[in-house]
């Protein structure tokens, strides 16, 4: 392929950009399903079943993105499903067993989440275990964890009073009533919007591209590359912690068995949002828009009374297309 | 007047390799000082003791008059001395901009990124290298040339007093060339010193002062540019005399048609293109980067689909697809990046050189047939005389020269009599170079059809029978070869742009 004059980036050069071309392409397919799913069914375009689909994007797309941005770094985090388990666990323990107050829990739970987050990072960056068999490693101790701590049990947070706000509440409608925006909802966008300022605004932002793009340079410009890949880890860990609160708000309880399969949901949005598992490049919201299909598909077989078990199938088709969709647009650049 | 830097007595030791051995070198202000050796003397272990990635296992470094120690890339920025590398080293995800003040990002407050002053810092740079460059573009979009000013740039932003340029030539043409020696000059003149990595004689003559020859890790002697004829650095070099022969090639006007191309169209890249090649020629292919060269080649071998064209081989028609069709058809491509398309250079000389011809050593059972593998490469690393201590060596501890050697015994391996030749020679040292110029004649004159694709003139001039010269997509000539045609009549028609094309894109075309 030749290399061409780059033209100035005007307002249609980047609307035009790669980045743009794949959230467009993910935001088209969105809106294709929505319309195609309200013409099937009169029962999907209701306000319940819209929040309904809202509430069910919550859990899956906090972590979708997080690890969006541990895929940006050139890595892959497998341990984001059992670690949202694990930080739940961590929340009951805190909360039920030992009574402490509601806020001690959430930063708990967050802050368990960054510790394992730095765990995972500290084997990919300093014992440069790759980062697929560092996380995996990572998924199957937290899982273990998660079981011994609980001892195998559900831990309930009927002590806890507002713990089921977290997630079901809606701050949206004490303010805007008629509008029953749950808060698992607004907490997903709170935590895109803050990673996505993180992603383009900061310093930890820019060196997140830049590992991806070509790590051995950024660390020959004397960055230290091992610390912010860290850093990087961290950050979606704790991520990953907040998920763990919601899911385990939602469910009034943490389920120590749960978790497993979530990882891959997660990276099955990212990669539909037009994250390149190579690294270098991504979106916030295009991991959203990806969050949205998964929950739309679901949501929508299920009005039309497709099985579950073929509801697996179609969304496993639908990553299959988006990535061939996304390779095909960038060989005819 | 003080050294900007003086290295003295450097020792270096590698498991295995004593890789520099007791090293001197010096660099004044304002100097431009090329470093020259072949592949393995140590310039760049050299460089990188200098740039801190290395740490130094004996001797002196001083910079300004006052002995340092380097203990990282940091350091050496600290120092004043910027290191461009031979593989650029840019994230071709981030722009410009981002890519210059990678870890020194001016920020608001503590981790807030202030991107507005980061483009006026870059655009102040670009200004006073007198570079047209947006500092948001995408470093993806821009050409080689144009990525090498970037790091060039970077360096500055460092005020560097010393720049390392490895090779910083090895991807450019030669109006970007000069374009770079423009900046190397204004660089001398504020008293900057530039040590200069490079293989290309004729650059040295037009840009250093002083030449330092390394040869196995030790300095062979540092003489004046300009009063030192080209065969005395290269005696130093090599340590022997090398042959200047350019060698004339007879015509093969005779000779059967090998391989015919009409026609032959993609996009922009390819536009119309027709040549044949005969039994025993080889046939150059000569132009800027980006004039096509690359994509004629891969379209002919399937790689790249084509839109229109027809191909014969040995008067047949042919219609290839795909590599497997070429490869049938008894066509082989040796692309211009051997580590990533031509070899697995993990796996052993044995399996690359029968890599094409897999089949062949199969039973019907499916097992392969080590022995027979093995017999063949052995068969090859002696007649193309590739220094191995075995055939199970792997094939990324080999030398340039030598794997290049590797992947053309995979070729004639697997029957192939026309061969195409991308870039043959690129980052090979001088004493392989000439090692491979021999091998591709003596393969002509046992009958084979042979492309050379060559950015380096000299090397077209010698080796080709004929020279086809493509600019933009357009074969715009073919000359005959031999000492009738000079390196001018080459560049006129590999600038021959079509009329319609604006004037102003010409200056960083």
């Amino acid at each position: 392929m030749m290399t061409l004059e780059a033209p100035e980036p005007g307002i249609a050069g980047r609307l035009l950009s790669t980045g743009a071309h794949q959230k467009l392409l993910a935001f088209a397919s969105l809106m294709l399903l929505l319309i195609g799913f309200s013409l099937a069914s009169p029962n999907f375009m209701q306000t319940a079943n819209i929040i309904a689909i809202l509430q069910a994007t919550a859990v899956n797309g906090v972590l979708a993105v997080g690890v969006t941005l541990v895929i940006i770094t050139g890595g892959i985090d497998l341990s984001v499903g059992t670690l949202m388990t694990f930080c739940a666990v961590i929340a009951g323990v805190v909360l039920t067993y030992w009574g402490l107050p509601l806020p001690v829990g959430i930063v708990a739970a967050i802050a368990t989440g960054a510790l394992a987050g730095l765990t995972s990072g500290f084997f990919v960056a300093k014992m440069k275990i790759p980062p697929f068999i560092a996380t995996l490693g990572m998924m199957l101790m937290l899982k273990g964890l998660s079981l011994v701590i609980s001892g195998t049990r559900p831990i309930y947070f009927n002590d806890t009073p507002g713990f089921t706000e977290i997630s079901r509440g809606s701050l949206i409608e004490a303010i805007i009533p008629g509008l029953p925006i749950p808060n698992g909802v607004l907490i997903l966008f709170l935590t895109a919007l803050a990673a996505s300022y993180i992603l383009n605004r900061t310093i930890l932002g820019r060196y997140t591209f830049a590992l991806g793009s070509n790590e051995e340079s950024v660390r020959l410009s004397g960055v230290n590359t091992d610390a912010w890949k860290m850093a990087v880890y961290a950050l979606s860990g704790a991520i990953c912690g907040i998920a763990g609160l919601l899911i385990a708000s939602r469910l009034n309880s943490a389920q120590p068995a749960l978790g497993l399969g979530y990882e891959l949901e997660a990276i099955a949005a990212v990669v539909i949002g037009g994250t390149s598992l190579s690294g270098g490049r991504g979106t916030i919201l295009g991991t959203l828009i990806g969050a949205l299909i998964m929950a739309v598909l679901t949501n929508g077989l299920r009005i039309l009374s497709v099985a579950q078990e073929w509801q697996t199938v179609v969304t496993g088709a639908i990553i299959i297309l988006a990535v061939y969709a996304d390779m095909m647009r960038r060989r005819r650049m | 007047m003080t050294a900007l830097v003086e290295m003295t007595g450097i020792e270096k030791r590698f498991p295995g390799v004593h890789a520099l051995k007791n090293v001197s070198f010096e660099l004044r202000p304002g100097e431009v000082h090329a470093l020259m050796g072949e592949n393995g003397a140590g310039k760049s272990t050299l460089m990188k003791v200098l740039s801190g990635i290395y740490p130094r296992d004996g001797g002196e470094v001083r910079v300004n008059g006052a002995a340092v120690e380097i203990d990282g890339p940091r350091a050496a920025q600290a120092l004043g001395i910027g290191i461009i590398h031979q593989e650029l080293s840019l994230m071709n995800d981030l722009t410009a901009a981002q890519n210059i003040f990678i870890g020194r990002e001016p920020r608001k407050g503590f981790w807030r990124l202030d991107e507005a002053a980061l483009n006026r810092q870059t655009a102040e740079i670009f200004a006073s290298m007198n570079l047209k460059l947006d500092p948001r573009t995408k470093v993806e979009r821009l050409t080689i040339a144009k990525q090498q000013m970037v790091e060039i740039a970077k360096a500055l932003s460092f005020r560097s007093r010393v720049l390392v340029m490895d090779e910083p030539t090895a991807a450019l043409n030669d109006a970007e060339i000069a374009e770079l020696f423009v900046i190397i000059r204004r660089l001398k003149a504020d008293g900057v010193g530039v040590i200069y990595i490079s293989h290309k004689m004729d650059e040295l003559k037009r840009i250093a002062d002083r030449v330092t020859v390394m040869r196995d890790g030790e300095t062979v002697g540092t003489v004046a540019a300009a009063e030192t004829p080209v065969n005395e650095i290269i005696t130093m070099m090599v340590g022997r005399a090398l042959s200047e022969a350019t060698a004339v090639q007879p015509g093969r006007d005779g000779a059967e048609v090998a391989l015919e191309v009409e026609g032959l169209r993609r996009g922009r890249e390819i536009r119309d293109v027709s040549f044949a090649v005969r039994k025993g020629e080889i046939l150059g292919f000569a132009g800027l980067m980006g004039a096509g060269r690359t994509e004629v080649a891969r379209a002919i071998f399937g790689a790249d689909p084509r839109e229109a064209g027809d191909i014969r081989v040995h008067g047949r028609p042919c219609d290839i697809r795909r590599p497997s069709d070429a490869v049938a058809a008894g066509i082989g491509y040796l692309s211009e990046d051997r580590k990533h398309f031509g070899l697995a250079v993990g796996m052993d000389v044995r399996a690359n050189v029968a890599m094409a011809s897999l089949d062949r050593f199969t039973s019907r059972a499916g097992t392969l047939d080590e022995a027979g593998m093995g017999e063949a490469a052995r068969r090859y690393i002696g007649q193309l005389d590739i220094r191995t201590p075995s055939d199970r060596q792997e094939v990324r501890l080999l030398s340039g020269g030598n794997q290049q050697k590797v992947v053309i015994a995979k070729w004639l391996l697997r029957d192939c009599d026309i061969l195409i030749f991308d870039e043959p020679t690129r980052g090979i040292d001088v004493g392989a170079k000439s090692e491979i110029y021999k091998l591709l004649n003596s393969l002509a004159e046992q009958g084979r059809a042979i492309i050379v694709i060559s950015s380096e003139l000299p090397e077209v001039l010698r080796l080709s029978h004929r020279i086809a010269v493509m600019c933009e997509g357009r074969l715009t000539g073919i000359l005959p070869g031999g000492p009738g045609t000079s390196q001018e009549d080459i560049m006129r028609l590999a600038t021959m742009r079509e009329a319609a094309m604006e004037p102003a894109e010409e200056a960083h075309a």
